[in-house]
């Protein structure tokens, strides 16, 4: 059961960071998993008053606020259009619209869970975040490193000339993916592979093409050095043999998508 | 600490705990059709309007919906009977405890879609559990009501 001691609006990131800097207070994003721990809160620090709820675009990129809902990726214009539905098709099948009204893409970047969803779309995305001591570091790092006491204040995802797409396996419509599958493509020919919920949190591959190589040779190498390289797990949802297949399947899918 | 919440039209301030949920605090102002279900935020049947956008009650905290709205299923009733007979006219409420998140999700579907597709309906309501239905006739009822919406706007 979640106990809260003190609610705290922050005014201010300094504000939510010194506050943050104590053991036993929390930074409250859409309280979707925060609220089915088992843990005494002392003080809940809102960020929700910082105008961080805003998607930015510019011709460099976006800017996606932390407090930004999943419901608001999904629904944003230049994100789909830019991604070609990626984004979208990576956040639709999380649970429900209201939970993904709640459900915030700081507190799903941040936590950086094994299974997510939002992880693994932008790190094929060649994303970065703000964190408000430690300034930009890109996501593929950020995913790496341990749970600090800082802030994420926003996620920065730059505009390449590239193609996108994302697939998720679920064992059933709303459930908490097998496997997930974002790829890019960009005009350089070179491909990036984000592979989550292995169970681990989502990983990067990153492939040239070869010249003169088909789309199915060209699929199946990757699917091949992907499913060699991967390290994945068994649980309830799925064998660790399973998902080292779907990963080789949903790596063709994406490079003969990608190739149109 | 104090909060003031607009509540179905009425601003009402009261003391709370700093973590009282949103569905404790409307259900402690006497709105008892927002129904705790799975308490994992999986199931829909807490749901509220806040700000007119559908969520969780169960999931956010009451002080963060502080100066904000939020509307239940009691804020709604003509509204929701009109659409709810259709429902009932399938069979497809049973045991009923779904209903009102229910009810709740689908006026917030056709608020920002009035005339969804089949396919559309299925995802919208995709955070909706019924373990009674099977959702078929759920999914009829929305069809007739969306029918006979249509026909009533033509006749107009």
């Amino acid at each position: 059961m979640l106990t809260i001691r003190e609610y705290k609006k922050a005014e201010s990131l300094e504000e939510a960071w010194q506050l943050n800097q104590k053991k036993n207070n929390r930074i409250i994003g859409g309280m979707i998993w925060l609220k089915m721990e088992t843990i005494n809160v002392g003080t809940a620090i809102d960020l929700s008053g910082l105008g961080l709820d805003t998607i930015e675009e510019t011709d460099e990129g976006f800017s996606i606020g932390a407090m930004v809902t999943l419901r608001q990726l999904e629904q944003h214009p230049g994100l789909a259009a830019y991604t070609d539905g990626a984004v979208r098709e990576s956040v639709r099948h999380i649970v429900g619209v209201q939970l993904r009204n709640l459900a915030t893409v700081g507190g799903s970047i941040y936590s950086r869970f094994g299974f997510s969803d939002v992880l693994t779309m932008f790190l094929a995305l060649n994303s970065s975040v703000e964190l408000y001591k430690g300034g930009i570091v890109p996501l593929a790092e950020y995913a790496q490193k341990p749970y600090d006491r800082d802030i994420l204040v926003r996620v920065i995802v730059p505009k390449e000339n590239a193609a996108y797409s994302y697939q998720s396996v679920r064992n059933s419509q709303t459930d908490i993916p097998v496997l997930t599958c974002a790829a890019a493509k960009t005009e350089k020919e070179s491909y990036r592979f984000a592979i989550g919920a292995r169970p681990g949190k989502a990983v990067l591959f990153c492939f040239e093409a070869q010249p003169g190589e088909t789309t199915e040779e060209r699929a199946r190498r990757f699917a091949d050095a992907v499913k060699e390289q991967i390290k994945t797990e068994s649980n309830m949802r799925g064998s660790a043999e399973y998902r080292r297949h779907l990963a080789g399947v949903l790596v063709k899918r994406a490079v003969r998508k990608l190739e149109g | 600490m104090q909060i003031t919440i607009t509540l179905n039209g009425t601003r009402v301030s009261a003391e709370i705990a700093p973590d009282t949920l949103l569905i404790d605090f409307v259900r402690s102002q006497g709105c008892y059709s927002v129904k705790r279900g799975c308490e994992t935020s999986n199931c829909g049947l807490c749901t509220v309007f806040l700000d007119d956008k559908p969520v969780l009650s169960c999931s956010v905290l009451a002080a963060r919906a502080d100066g904000h709205k939020v509307t239940t299923l009691e804020g709604l009733q003509d509204e929701a009977a009109e659409f709810g007979a259709f429902i009932a006219d399938q069979g497809a409420e049973q045991c009923g405890f779904c209903n009102p998140g229910f009810i709740m999700n689908a006026l917030a579907l056709f608020r920002e879609n009035e005339y969804p597709t089949e396919e559309e309906i299925k995802e919208y309501l995709a955070g909706n559990l019924c373990r009674c239905s099977g959702y078929e006739g759920q999914l009829r009822g929305i069809q007739a009501f969306l029918a006979w919406k249509k026909g009533k706007e033509t006749a107009e």
